[in-house]
Formats: structure tokens, sequence, C-alpha cells
């Protein structure tokens, strides 16, 4: 929990990592391309006291996360979100039995999200239902840009995704956290296209489908499709450290969140190890909407201690102390809308 | 007679119309040519890219546009344009050299051009294009408000402002009316909303331009992180929201604690 001005912020981090990315589990080129990028993200996007050196931040072990993510008490609960990334790591990129061993240790305090792929075809649906009963799973975390032989990337449309889908319904996992990425055939049409989650949301609407860093770089598209599914959520990974190095650009993505999904719809996350939970929360509390940006409104308390927890909290169930509850707003004035609606669509 | 060699300015005033499709910003001004070097007639390019896992599509647009650009330069023999440290670089490269084509290049994974693709961006930056010179507009004269939008034609915008040319532009390349007469707030097929979805209307153009200039600072910020000094390279374009108007400072206290 989190205390600033008299306030209490119960905190869930919605997007966590235990990843291994040292060179003796790289696959080849595209290993080490990986896991540069995502240190060029951290050092981009870090004030500079927050930078590690390259060698800490190709693994940090369960210990370290427990420090790094939970030692100052500030976050109550974190969320596993692996990503697969086979052919790029020998093991994978995401360590699951130390994360699934981390999780189990620490009931209270983490939640192992697992993933799936519907390329893996009918074997894949088997080892879903048995993940499911292993981990226990409430979530899966699903990256369509994953490669997979001969495939760069795939969609949540596919037919054989729907199988997945339809399994997750079945299994009660309810929560479906996408993250896009480049690279999804065809290469005719936009490769970071978010379509395929508004069909995907109409069709499952007992499921809750998170759509990580909000749809950047397609934010619009997200926004809209977000207004007309009420079971479309945005995740901040990968946004919210924007809070340092470009607070007026962090300020328009949290008003053109708030002003087209609500309050109730937005869910923190540090996406650890790209990124420390602590310093973000500190300046997610302290942050307001700069005054001459008129065309939003203010972030208040109640806003910030939803987003920071309180959302997530409701979709994983976790146990929140009644004092630190809040009832949900009103629908935003922008949605859900009619489908009539969707005409008003530029692109 | 001898045609005279291409000069380097000669070659990076025709990349500088070579524009990053998804920005709608010239590479030259994010920073993406590493390097540049004229032997004679012969020139030989090279791109760089804020990360390894850029879209290749973009990429290969704007590897492609690159060597159109550079080659249609008087004067100008042998073309080399190659991307660095990409994912996809040996694959493009080859294409390139080889005049392989979009399709002759990546196989399985092309279905038909890239055209829809560059279509889709052309009415993004449009759509970007004219929430700024409207919202530009908005600031500057804080007794218009959203609401009257729709009643705006384009002879209302500050002639000469970059926003305005910027917007004309954008219009003309989609083959919309750039007359004083015609209305600002239109989609991409040039058709105006209804009054009374104008305010709507103009909301979301923002969250396109929104979109794309985030992504802009982004790719700009990793870019410089990537290849250090190559900030040195990049210009930006001014935003209505690089500076904030003077004015109070938001109190960080619960508005309803004000009221």
């Amino acid at each position: 929990m989190y205390s600033k001005d008299g306030e209490d912020y119960f905190v869930v981090d919605a997007h966590i990592a235990l990843w291994d990315a040292r060179q003796e589990n790289q696959r080849n080129v595209h290993g080490k391309q990986f896991i540069d990028c995502f240190y060029d993200y951290h050092r981009n996007l870090s004030p500079e006291s927050e930078v590690w050196p390259y060698e800490e931040y190709l693994y940090q072990g369960g210990e370290r996360l427990m420090r790094d993510v939970f030692g100052n008490g500030i976050v109550d609960h974190a969320i596993f979100q692996p990503a697969r990334l086979g052919e790029f790591y020998h093991r994978g990129f995401g360590q699951t039995e130390e994360a699934f061993a981390l999780a189990q240790e620490h009931p209270d305090k983490l939640t192992y999200n697992h993933w799936w792929d519907p390329r893996d075809g009918e074997n894949g649906l088997d080892q879903l239902r048995a993940d499911a009963e292993r981990f226990g799973l409430k979530g899966v975390k699903l990256y369509t840009a994953d490669w997979h032989g001969e495939s760069r990337g795939w969609k949540l449309t596919d037919p054989m995704a729907y199988r997945y889908l339809e399994a997750c319904r079945e299994l009660g996992i309810t929560n479906i956290h996408i993250h896009k990425g480049p690279t999804i055939r065809p290469l005719d049409r936009d490769a970071f296209d978010v379509a395929d989650v508004d069909h995907a949301a109409t069709d499952f609407t007992d499921l809750n489908f998170i759509v990580e860093h909000c749809g950047l770089p397609r934010l619009e598209d997200f926004c809209w499709i977000a207004t007309q599914e009420p079971n479309v959520y945005a995740g901040l990974a990968v946004a919210i450290p924007f809070i340092h190095t470009r607070p007026r650009y962090f300020a328009q993505i949290m008003g053109e969140l708030v002003y087209w999904l609500g309050e109730d719809r937005i869910l923190f996350s540090s996406d650890y190890a790209l990124w420390t939970p602590t310093w973000l929360v500190e300046r997610f509390v302290d942050f307001q909407i700069p005054e001459d940006m008129a065309e939003y409104a203010a972030l208040t308390t109640e806003v910030k201690k939803k987003v920071l927890g309180l959302n997530a909290a409701k979709l994983y169930d976790l146990p929140v102390p009644e004092r630190l509850r809040l009832p949900d707003a009103a629908e935003p004035a922008t949605g859900p809308r009619q489908p009539a609606a969707a005409d008003l669509a530029m692109s | 007679m001898l045609l005279a060699g291409p000069t380097e300015t000669d070659v990076r005033a025709a990349l500088g119309a070579v524009v990053d499709p998804e920005l709608d910003e010239p590479i030259t001004d994010l920073g993406f040519v590493r390097s540049l070097t004229v032997t004679g007639s012969a020139v030989e390019v090279h791109l760089r890219l804020p990360t390894s896992f850029c879209a290749p599509n973009f990429a290969w647009l704007m590897c492609a546009d690159a060597h159109d650009a550079v080659s249609a330069v008087p004067g100008v023999g042998r073309v080399v344009v190659e991307l660095d440290d990409h994912h996809d670089s040996d694959l493009i490269n080859r294409g390139l050299a080889a005049g392989a084509g979009y399709r002759g290049t990546f196989g399985h994974e092309a279905e038909e051009s890239l055209d829809e693709l560059r279509a889709t961006f052309q009415r993004k930056a449009h759509t970007a294009a004219m929430e700024r010179a409207l919202t530009a507009l908005l600031r500057a004269d804080r007794s218009r408000t959203e609401a009257d939008v729709h009643r705006l034609t384009l002879g209302d915008l500050p002639t000469g402002a970059p926003t305005t040319a910027a917007l004309l532009r954008r219009r003309a390349t989609l083959g919309l009316p750039t007359d004083d007469a015609a209305p600002v707030l239109v989609a991409a097929d040039g058709t105006p909303p209804a009054p009374a979805e104008a305010a709507l209307f103009l909301r979301k153009a923002r969250s396109v331009r929104i979109s794309v200039d985030g992504n802009a600072h982004f790719c700009r910020g990793l870019l410089a992180t990537r290849y250090p000094g190559a900030e040195a390279d990049q210009t930006h374009r001014s935003s209505v929201d690089d500076v904030p108007l003077p004015g109070p400072t938001r109190p960080t206290i619960p508005l309803e604690v004000l009221s």
C-alpha cells in the first residue's frame, strides 16, 4: 500500500516478468536484439537514478524481483505476464518454473498468468487445459507478434485462436492480456492493427481483454474500440514511464483514456523489469494534467486509486480492505457506443 | 558536355522528400539517415531505425522510397541503399540490391502491395494535420469552442502558418479541395460530420494526432538512445503542445475540494 497526503492507495502491478535474456539462453541474434531493444526502452524512459547496468538487466532472479517489486511495501500484488519467445531463447524469455514457484511461495502477493499460442494447434489446447489446472489460471498473456517457425505473427480472429478463447471461457480464464507488436502477416496492412481485439471482444463478452501498452502505437484505434466494447481494458505498461520523460504526452494519454474509456478500465503496470514500480507509483500519485490542456478533466484521487490497483483487483478478485474500495463510476459520456456510431471512425 | 556529378546536398534534399509513413515526417528530420556517401555518380545511403524490431513493412517503404528518390537525382548512377541493424536487414538489403520489389523480398508474408497501407497512413496524416490546425486556432482564440469548429473553412486558418501549410499539403495528397471556402473539418473522403457530431469528430481526430505525435516522441528518443549523437541529426516538428501557455498551474488536490 502506498500512502501520501493522508490518502491510501491499494497497488496492483498488473504486468511484471521474470525473464532470462542472458547470453547462454539466447538462441540467435534476435534474442540479443530483443533484450537490447528492451534495454533501450529502459535507458530512454527511466530517470537517471533508476537506470541499471546492462548485465543486471539481462536477468534478475526471484530474490531480486521480490525486493524490486515489493521491497518497500508499496505494491500489494503483482501479476506475471510472461512472453514465450521460443524462437529467440532456448528456454523461452519468461521463466515459467521460476515465476510459478515464486507465486506459490507468495500467493498473497503474486499471481501467475501463462501464455498460449494458437499455432500450437490441438496439442496446445491440451497443454492449455493442463496449464490451467496446474497454475490455477485466471488470466493469460498473448503476444500476437511472437515468431513460430515460418510465421511471424497471428491474430485473435484466427479460427484456432477462437478455439483457445472458447477453452479459456470454459476453464474460467477470464482475463486475456494482449500485446500487439509488428510483423503480423500480411505485411500489406498495418502491422499494429488492433481490430482483431474488437471482433474477439464482441464475440466473447464474458472475457476481459486487457490491451497492453493501451494499444500504442495505435492509441486512437484502441480508444475507439474500447468505447464500443465494455469488456476492453487499457494496460499502462510502457505508456506510464512517459510520466518522467514526456509528462505532457503522458497527460494526453491519460486524458484520452479517461475520456474514451472512463476511470474503471485502466490498469497500472510497471512492466518490470523494464521499469521498477516504486518511482512510477510515486510519480503517478503526484501527477496532474497541466492546466493549459483544457480539453481534459483533472485526474482525481479516486481515478488514481482505481488505476493504481482497484481496477485490477476487481478483475483478479484480489481482497481489498473495505475502507479502500470505491464504487464504479457512471459510464463515460462517450460510451459504450451503439454500433451505428462507428461510422464516425475516420480511417 | 559531361553531366556534373550529384552533390551530397542534392542527395540529402531528395531524401528529405521520403517520409516515415507512420510518423508523417521526413526521414532526414527523424535522424534515420545514418550516412550518405557520394563517389562520382555512385551514391551509398545507410538508414537506421529506433529499434531492431520496427515494423518491416514501414522499413521497406522507407528504404524503397529512399532508393527511388536518390535514383531520380540528375547525374546519379549506381545507388546502394542499406538498412542497418534491423532484424530484417539481410532480407531487405538483398531485396533492394536485387530490385526484387516488396513481394519478391517478403515472399509468403506479402499478399498484394503496400498501396493500401500507404493510403491508410496518408488518411491518418491528414486527420492529424487537420486537428493540429484546428487546435492551434482554438488555443490562440479562446472565444472559439469545439462546438464551432464545423463552421470553419480553410480561409479561417492563418495564411502561411506551418499548421495551415501542412494541412493543405495533406489535403492535396488525398485530392481534397484546398480553396478558402472548403470546410476544415472533414473525413478523409471530404465528407464533413453533421454539426451535432463535430465536437466528437474533433476529439477522435485529436486521439489520432496524439498517437502520431507520441509515436514520433518515442521513435526520436529511442533512436538517440540507440545511436548516441543521433539527436544532433534530428529536427523537431513544432507542436501546439510543446510549450504550455502561461496560466495558473492546476492544484493537485481533488477538484471537488475546490468547489
